[in-house]
């Protein structure tokens, strides 16, 4: 077990990467709620196993441990989330956060779909790069893959993401349906 | 003209991660090449879409709240309703109240908790603030180790590590000494391309450890303990060259 100082330690040195851990969760899950589930799921987690942490890098370390709850979650609930894939009631709700309100705006909404709708592995990498503003070193660490990877799936899901985006909205409404 | 080649180091080129060589044999590239010069502008739009969008979205306060906050039991309990629960994520409830008691008792127990790490850190960076302005940043003014560290015998009751790390990036410009958190504390100056890193050494009881990193009026801080000495770097720089300072100072 943690000692004391280990304790003070953990919440000095891996509770300031929370915001990271959420945003990292919520882009995965696509959803606020299960993101605030399994973000404190991976604190838990990341406490239990802080004893096997000494120094280094506390934000890819918590993301490591968040990325790997999510992807554990989404594969428990695998079959419900493709199943609701198709209903258009999971359109990413807005009204949920209040600071989502205040920028509301078509770029936004249009950016959102577009990244949800990439596939997890490009998803995780772009959220890790462009609103993380993580090193594509910490993007291999995290997400236990090598640099060279790393960079050609940047490449591939911007690619995805501009396609995406420069779709008209009535075909990725139709696509929706 | 395809460039497959090209096509990884544009992203490498737009995300700052290619050596100076590259980036510039890339910018002779971008020259001759229409395609590449075009996909270029594309992503660049791209990325300003992303950052102007405000996509992230931070811990919501019910989160932080029933992980870090005051009457914890509350919101911890609120957060996780009954049914969505499977047992043993009530063992993962159990645990979290647990730290979160324990971290209040921590709190009552020792002056420098997590709110305290803060107030530690704000002080360092105050401190720092101090030495930017002129003639405040350095008592002895060198490059040499072997100068800066006799400077501060007699004049604080500790022999501080210092050195220089001109090779490795981070040249040695001076020390001084200071006042942080009510102590004496020693000041090491070192530059990075143009930017100013303060480097506060002290005497640290064990009991008085407080780690991190965080930013404060736009500034970065980082501590680590070394050897009885408890570290706390402060400066504009990245927090990733704060980190290889940090690197710097446990490996040599």
């Amino acid at each position: 077990m943690l000692e004391g100082e280990d304790r003070a330690r953990f919440e000095a040195t891996v509770l300031p990467h929370l915001d990271a851990a959420f945003n990292l969760a919520r882009w995965l899950l696509r959803n606020r709620t299960d993101a605030e589930d399994v973000t404190q799921d991976a604190v838990f987690r990341a406490f239990r196993a802080f004893g096997t942490y000494r120094s280094g890098n506390a934000r890819a370390w918590l993301l490591q441990i968040v990325r790997n709850t999510c992807f554990t979650w989404l594969r428990q609930n695998r079959m419900a989330a493709e199943f609701m894939e198709f209903d258009e009631t999971t359109m990413p709700q807005e009204s949920e956060n209040p600071e989502t309100l205040a920028l509301a705006g078509s770029d936004r909404e249009q950016l959102t779909r577009a990244l949800e709708s990439l596939p997890e592995s490009f998803r995780e990498i772009l959220v890790l790069r462009e609103l993380e503003g993580c090193s594509y070193k910490e993007i291999a660490e995290i997400t236990s893959r090598p640099i060279g990877t790393v960079m050609s799936a940047l490449a591939r899901g911007r690619a995805q993401l501009r396609n995406s985006l420069s779709q008209p909205a009535s075909k990725e409404a139709r696509r929706a349906v | 003209m395809p460039c497959d080649q090209t096509q990884t180091q544009l992203h490498g080129y737009l995300d700052g991660e290619l050596d100076a060589l590259s980036a510039a044999n890339f910018e002779k590239h971008l020259e001759t090449c229409p395609g590449c010069k075009q996909i270029l502008a594309a992503e660049e739009s791209l990325h300003r879409s992303i950052q102007q969008a405000g996509l992230y979205e931070r811990a919501p306060q019910s989160l932080r709240t029933s992980l870090l906050g005051n009457s914890k039991q509350q919101a911890a309990v609120r957060s996780f309703p009954g049914a969505r629960l499977s047992p043993w994520r009530w063992l993962a409830v159990a645990a979290v109240l647990l730290l979160a008691v324990f971290i209040g008792w921590r709190q009552l127990q020792s002056g420098r908790g997590p709110g305290n790490a803060q107030l530690m850190a704000a002080s360092f960076v105050d401190a720092h603030l101090r030495s930017l302005q002129p003639g405040h940043l350095t008592d002895v003014q060198s490059t040499d180790q072997h100068t800066v560290k006799p400077w501060f015998d007699g004049r604080i009751d500790f022999a501080p590590p210092v050195r220089d790390f001109a090779n490795e990036g981070f040249p040695l410009v001076g020390g001084r000494l200071d006042v942080a958190g009510g102590k004496t504390v020693a000041a090491l100056v070192y530059s990075r391309r143009k930017h100013i890193i303060n480097v506060f050494v002290e005497t640290a009881p064990s009991e008085s450890y407080w780690n991190g990193s965080g930013e404060s009026q736009g500034y970065h801080w980082l501590t680590w303990q070394q050897n009885g000495f408890s570290f706390c770097a402060v400066s504009d720089v990245a927090p990733a060259d704060l980190a290889q300072l940090e690197q710097l100072f446990l490996t040599q």
